[in-house]
């Protein structure tokens, strides 16, 4: 076990963790923040997603000793987010949610998309969601999501 | 009479040294200058490692990289994206973070990407290209990004992701990822030989 200095949607916390955690058990055991979700533990479903320094990043792979001293942010911190308010605002206005347990990893990938390609085509937009999967298979109203929101961010 | 029983025999011995002379003459043409042989055997060695599934898997032709030592496509839909770094909202640093993960199976190195299409070492097929393509292709710097042949050695001596090679670390299963049939050593030995010798490439 080792102490680890994390930036948390702007707050610094201190967890005690065996270094090989991946993040995803830091926040959801530790810091108690379930809004990220376990899907497939091996970076194939996306449910996991954070930003880490602004990059979406699966959370379930990443060793908490290989984090360093870059910020975290996750879904819980996209109420008070420019881009991820409208993604937000979006996706209930789509109604794309069925079962909803994919939605907070889909809603990341969408946000890390429109900041860094705020009108992206429909390619750019199933490349990008591509590794985000979705059970209930809501895939027509995320990309119908992805692209309203991009038009309200003009 | 008897001069001419003497003489077959010496005439014989002499056709047969002329005729092997011959041979020979012809052997050492054929090898005058030593160097381009050399070196290509040494860039044979080099192409081994090259299309190894460590190295080869990151210098496809298709849109995605490769993984495992069966090279099969990345799982999770990844794609190459513009700069090879994949796409907004899904790069390889998403997963691939600046060293291995051996606790979780996911390697890693500095700037994690795959290489540019014309360093593609593969046809559309994912089948490796020929160790005569591969060559023109490293040894053209209007495709390999202007190196030269000392800019290759010190590429192949010092690029964090080429010496990634040789310390994949462990993948999921725990197992360490198999490593090119050279060791580093021996191929920045193969490297430098193949330069010295002018960087030949095969016909």
């Amino acid at each position: 076990m080792a102490k680890f200095q994390l930036t948390v949607n702007g707050q610094r916390k201190e967890v005690n963790a065996d270094p090989t955690t991946p993040l995803l058990w830091v926040l959801r055991e530790d810091l108690k923040m379930t809004g990220t979700k376990y899907g497939c533990g091996v970076s194939a479903c996306g449910a996991c997603t954070v930003h880490v320094d602004g990059v979406a990043t699966r959370s379930c792979m990443l060793p908490i000793s290989l984090l360093g001293d870059r910020p975290i942010t996750t879904i819980e911190a996209m109420a008070n987010d420019r881009v991820g308010r409208v993604v937000q605002d979006a996706w209930v206005e789509k109604d794309v949610v069925q079962c909803g347990y994919c939605q907070s990893g889909q809603i990341m990938s969408a946000v890390a998309l429109l900041k860094e390609t705020p009108r992206p085509t429909e390619t750019q937009i199933e490349e990008s969601m591509g590794g985000n999967l979705c059970r209930c298979a809501t895939y027509v109203r995320i990309r119908e999501a992805v692209q309203l929101a991009s038009q309200r961010l003009k | 009479m008897s001069s001419n029983r003497v003489s077959a025999p010496i005439l014989a011995a002499l056709i047969f040294l002329c005729t092997a002379g011959a041979v020979v003459s012809a052997s050492l043409g054929k090898y005058e200058d030593p160097r381009p042989v050399d070196g290509i055997a040494a860039w044979q060695q080099v192409y081994s490692v090259l299309v190894s599934p460590r190295c080869i898997n990151c210098h496809t032709a298709s849109n995605y990289p490769e993984q495992g030592d069966n090279r099969a496509r990345h799982f999770a839909n990844v794609v190459r994206g513009p700069a090879g770094t994949g796409v907004a909202g899904f790069r390889c640093v998403t997963c691939h973070q600046k060293e291995n993960a051996d606790s979780t199976g996911v390697p890693g190195g500095k700037n994690w990407h795959l290489a540019p299409l014309s360093m593609k070492w593969q046809d559309t097929n994912d089948q490796p290209l020929s160790s005569a393509e591969v060559c023109r292709a490293i040894t053209d710097r209007a495709r390999n990004g202007g190196l030269n042949g000392a800019a290759l050695l010190k590429h192949h001596t010092e690029e964090p992701l080429v010496l990634w090679a040789w310390s994949p670390g462990r993948g999921v299963d725990g197992a360490m990822r198999t490593l090119p049939p050279l060791n580093h050593d021996e191929f920045v030995a193969a490297t430098k030989q193949w330069v010295d010798a002018g960087m030949p490439c095969p016909k």
